[in-house]
């Protein structure tokens, strides 16, 4: 069975995924989690959860067909050489 | 604390250290083969601090005392000494070894000597790791027969590592009645063999710096 191992670096700061490990179960999960994630002070807490208890969400709706809205939706590396070449500082390439 | 009695802690470790990490690459589980190369790396790294605790007393060093000593002069328990790639005796001899481990440690934390009480204290802290892992698999195997016929056949050999004194504690530990233990005093075939591996690349360019 797979786990899912979160990890906090700091008292307060949140918990960023470390890695899974697979293990037959919750003990033997945690033993490995600990062995992977926490024995050389490197972590505050650990999260070990089960993979199957985890609810993933992907199918998110173009509510707004806008893409500017979107990170991917403007391109930077494109607006910044028109603008160079617009005030004549295009690098030479 | 005496010389020979460092020897006898160092031998152990060095040796289960060995015979643990026989397991590198190959143990049930990617996870498990992390694990118990760590618990190896760990028994490995707490010999060499006893050695050099030893080496201080006798105007050594801690590798002629790993790996320059002949065979007959190693002071390790038997039990630690079995080559034994096969799981079941592998659990069982980690979870005998981590149970008698932590009497001896008790006793030594309360050493006169602060040197010693201060590294039995430091290895006392790693090896909490190792009783959780051993524990856990000692729970997980306690029911398969194969695994207490392990039990059952590694117990005199595990009464062996601990002062006569320590032994009715280990049985009480471990809920099995004390028999006659396997002392420290015979030197098995494989130690020897082992001894062979180990030493062999020291061996091959004598008096040579590393």
């Amino acid at each position: 069975m797979i786990y899912e191992v979160f990890r906090q670096e700091k008292k307060g700061a949140a918990f960023a995924h470390a890695g899974s490990v697979d293990a037959p179960d919750a003990t033997f999960a945690e033993a490995f989690a600990r062995e992977q994630y926490g024995r050389r002070q490197e972590s505050e807490a650990l999260w070990v959860v089960p993979r199957a208890a985890i609810h993933t969400v992907t199918d998110f709706a173009d509510e707004l067909n806008k893409t500017y809205h979107r990170v991917d939706g403007y391109s930077l590396k494109a607006k910044l050489k028109e603008a160079r070449e617009r005030a004549g500082t295009a690098r030479a390439s | 604390m005496s010389a020979p009695a460092l020897l006898e802690l160092a031998d152990d470790e060095l040796i289960l250290g060995w015979r643990d990490s026989e397991w590198t690459g190959i143990a049930p589980s990617l996870e498990e083969d992390v694990a118990f190369s760590s618990i190896a790396q760990n028994e490995i790294g707490h010999a060499r601090a006893l050695y050099e605790l030893a080496a201080r007393e006798l105007g050594t060093t801690a590798d002629e005392l790993a790996f320059d000593r002949d065979p007959s002069e190693y002071r390790s328990a038997p039990l630690v000494e079995q080559r034994r790639l096969e799981w079941a005796h592998t659990i069982a001899r980690h979870y005998l070894y981590e149970t008698a481990d932590e009497i001896r440690l008790a006793a030594l934390k309360q050493a006169d000597d602060a040197d010693v009480a201060g590294l039995a204290a430091k290895m006392d802290r790693e090896e909490q790791y190792h009783r959780l892992h051993a524990r856990m698999w000692n729970e997980r195997l306690r029911d398969e027969p194969r695994y207490q016929e392990a039990l059952r056949e590694l117990w005199p050999l595990a009464l062996g590592v601990l002062a006569p004194e320590q032994r009715a504690e280990l049985a009480g530990r471990v809920g099995f009645e004390p028999v006659d233990a396997v002392e420290r005093d015979r030197q098995s075939e494989e130690l020897r063999e082992l001894w062979e591996e180990m030493t062999m690349v020291r061996r091959s360019v004598p008096g040579a710096t590393w």
